[in-house]
């Protein structure tokens, strides 16, 4: 990793006190100057995780291009809370078009900008483009890919909370198995989404082998920075996937969003990683294993897992899951 | 400059003329030769600084228009048919957000059934998008109105389609009077956006618009778009100063000063039906075209002013509004309200089918009579549809109608007249 590791700095929580650190290690959000990109005031909801995550991501990037950046965004929930106008929380140059193009128009924007540059323009203004799960792993998904495999000059961001929150937390193809939304629903023989389908998008950005791709949480805020600012020496299509807890779609409490992120992480149900043109090149360790239930018994998307007769069975399938993680990435090693 | 050059090469020229800075390609018959020789000027140097950008899709081509055009570049793309549907999503996001970015719609029908040939279905399709459409009539227009289609779509910051007859247009062959760099350059200023996606002067572009503010924010759109229909002539007129002849403008009279019958078309098949009227005005007929070059905004004052001292008016069109009869003919009909003429709607040439000056004698004789229904398919074989009819009647599984059609006919080769 390009960031001094977590433990060595351990403040009895899985924080790190940044007064322990040198100036230089501090993180984005610490300093008295951070960018305020996605400014306070914006209409999420309490305890949103994508809004956390997109905070500490467009920052970051920020920070990584002194300010020159520009961003797209996809409909969703993150457009819906940042925008209406008149009030805008983008304290950057900020397009929102559709729900299915915002790679396209990323690469549109990198397009002219390049252009611009060959014109005589000094500044090297880079694009982030950014939608939650429903707008990249599937009706993004299409632009996404071309944008991928043109490798234009851009950082795409996915906050996967794992369905469409924000017309009403229906399934997409980032939906876990077993969870219920509206439109999996936890009713019948086989409540809630469906296993074996679904979609691990960085697995297939890696597919495309671009020169960045990487995974994080909202729990490991450090760790998500480290990755922006490392995607951004990049030239061309990157890509990071942040798992955001939503605690309306997943029934969670506001006060467990990065609770909820770190059992993520920690039950190996979300792997977090880095990969460079096709290759995992680090991954962020499981620091102390626990078992899939312990994640999925806050979440009220499993609660019918957990009735009057518990679903040992699918909770094996889940565990099951999170164990081929553990190994596929090597969560385990190093520990 | 006078060159003998396919209609595709000529519009690829004349934009690489304005300069454009970002190009989108995605391969659809018939609009491919365009991109293709824009993208070739673009990789041997001659067009540049310009990006060209093999996208995925149109859906992307015109996604990838929007993201440059709001980063201030100058963009340019092309497509037709099953393209412009795919990306219409886009299409009304690029006029939605004000982007001026410029399209050639290769005109070509929609399927099902799948047909590459012309005819109006596409462009028609997105006649409320919010984009200026304009439809040329030859190749030499075509390329001019390109032209002048940069000038109009940045001063107002509206995106515009120019239509041209796929295949009869984009594949043909014919001399053209290609201006040189320093006459597009003096026509065409730089671009200068009115919005622009800029680190230095943030904005937020595309954001949501409540019940408060949407009417105001989509009739803007409207009176935008009226503006043009002042902008236009007065872009010709500064045109033919530079380039030294008639190009564009909203409408065009042909013969008609003094015609009890005008028969009001659009695009290529405009020239046919002026070798008809040549042949009939000299037999005695007192018939005239009217040529409507500016279908969005619809010029009504002016299709009004030259309909009204006819007795009847004959709308052609390459287009159906399917459970109505012609989209063209409603804009006529629009233009003539209170008005007491006889207007026919004729539908003609849906998927390439060709319009013989024979069947157009045929048909203007009958409308002179007024003997014609007020709404006809021109050529239609009535025979194979009331078989195809009688076939459904008898049999629950009849079948793909198209193949059972094409069965009865008997050809696999297109039989165009």
């Amino acid at each position: 990793m390009s960031f001094q590791p977590v433990k060595f700095y351990q403040t009895g929580t899985f924080t790190v006190g940044n007064r322990l650190l040198p100036p230089e290690q501090r993180s984005v959000q610490s300093q008295e100057k951070r960018y305020n990109s996605i400014n306070s005031g914006h209409r999420a909801c309490q305890g949103c995780g994508e809004a956390l995550g997109a905070r500490y991501a467009i920052d970051a990037a920020m920070e990584a291009t002194n300010g020159r950046l520009i961003c797209a965004n996809a409909t969703g929930c993150l457009e819906v809370f940042s925008t209406p106008y008149p009030e805008t929380s983008w304290q950057m140059p900020w397009i929102h078009s559709v729900f299915g193009n915002t790679a396209a128009v990323a690469t549109g924007i990198a397009a002219a900008l390049k252009v611009k540059r060959q014109q005589g323009e000094r500044r090297n203004i880079r694009v982030v483009a950014q939608g939650g799960d429903g707008g990249t792993t599937d009706i993004g998904f299409g632009c996404l890919s071309g944008m991928f495999e043109r490798n234009d000059d851009v950082l795409y961001i996915c906050y996967d909370n794992g369905g469409y929150m924000n017309t009403g937390i229906q399934r997409s193809s980032a939906t876990p198995p077993a969870a219920r939304t509206a439109t999996t629903m936890a009713v019948g023989p086989e409540p809630g989404n469906v296993f074996g389908q679904g979609k691990f998008l960085p697995a297939i950005a890696m597919a495309h082998e671009i020169p960045y791709v990487a995974t994080a949480t909202v729990a490991d805020l450090r760790d998500l920075e480290a990755k922006v600012r490392r995607a951004m020496e990049f030239q061309g299509a990157r890509y990071i996937h942040i798992l955001v807890p939503c605690p309306l779609g997943w029934g969670t409490a506001s006060h467990d969003t990065i609770r909820i992120a770190r059992l993520a992480k920690e039950t190996g149900v979300f792997p977090v990683f880095e990969a460079e043109h096709g290759e995992v090149k680090s991954v962020l360790a499981i620091r102390r294993q626990l078992p899939v239930e312990e994640y999925l018994r806050p979440q009220k998307r499993y609660a019918h897992l957990f009735g009057k007769t518990p679903q040992v069975e699918v909770i094996a399938r889940l565990q099951a899951l999170a164990d081929r993680n553990i190994r596929k990435y090597g969560l385990l090693e190093g520990n | 400059m006078l060159k003998q050059m396919e209609g595709s090469r000529a519009v690829a020229e004349a934009v690489a003329l304005c300069r454009p800075e970002v190009v989108c390609a995605y391969p659809i018959s018939p609009q491919t030769h365009i991109v293709e020789a824009v993208g070739e000027m673009v990789k041997d140097g001659s067009l540049s600084p310009c990006e060209f950008i093999n996208v995925e899709s149109e859906f992307a081509a015109m996604s990838v228009a929007i993201g440059s055009s709001a980063t201030g570049a100058r963009t340019y793309t092309a497509t037709a048919s099953q393209g412009l549907l795919f990306m219409a999503e886009a299409v009304y996001n690029a006029s939605g957000l004000g982007l001026p970015i410029v399209m050639t719609v290769a005109n070509r029908a929609i399927g099902a059934p799948i047909n590459i040939w012309n005819d109006h279905s596409d462009a028609l399709s997105q006649r409320d998008s919010g984009w200026l459409q304009i439809f040329a009539e030859t190749n030499q227009e075509a390329l001019d109105l390109h032209i002048q289609a940069f000038r109009l779509a940045e001063e107002l910051s509206l995106p515009i389609m120019v239509c041209m007859d796929g295949f009869i247009l984009t594949h043909a062959y014919e001399r053209v009077d290609m201006p040189t760099q320093e006459q597009v350059d003096a026509y065409l200023p730089k671009y200068e956006p009115r919005q622009v996606l800029d680190p230095a002067d943030p904005v937020s572009i595309g954001a949501m618009v409540g019940p408060e503010a949407f009417m105001e924010v989509r009739y803007l759109a409207h009176a935008k778009q009226m503006e043009a229909l002042k902008l236009i002539p007065a872009y010709a007129a500064e045109f033919k100063a530079v380039f030294g002849r008639d190009s564009g403008g909203l409408v065009h009279t042909y013969k008609a000063d003094d015609a009890d019958t005008i028969v009001v078309a659009m695009g290529s098949v405009l020239g046919t039906i002026k070798d008809v009227v040549d042949e009939m005005r000299e037999a005695g007929h007192k018939i005239g075209v009217l040529g409507i070059t500016l279908f969005r905004p619809f010029p009504i004052t002016q299709v009004r002013a030259a309909l009204q001292g006819a007795k009847r008016v004959v709308v052609l069109e390459k287009s159906m509004a399917i459970g109505l009869g012609g989209i063209l003919a409603v804009n006529v009909r629009m233009a003539l309200s209170a008005l007491p003429i006889d207007v026919y709607t004729v539908v003609a040439g849906l998927g390439g089918r060709a319009i013989t000056m024979r069947s157009l004698h045929a048909l203007f004789r009958k409308a002179e009579k007024d003997d014609i229904d007020p709404i006809t398919f021109l050529d239609l074989n009535r025979a194979v549809v009331d078989k195809q009819l009688e076939r459904e009647r008898a049999t629950r599984r009849s079948g793909p109608a198209a193949e059972a059609i094409l069965r009865d006919i008997g050809v696999v080769a297109a039989k165009l007249a």
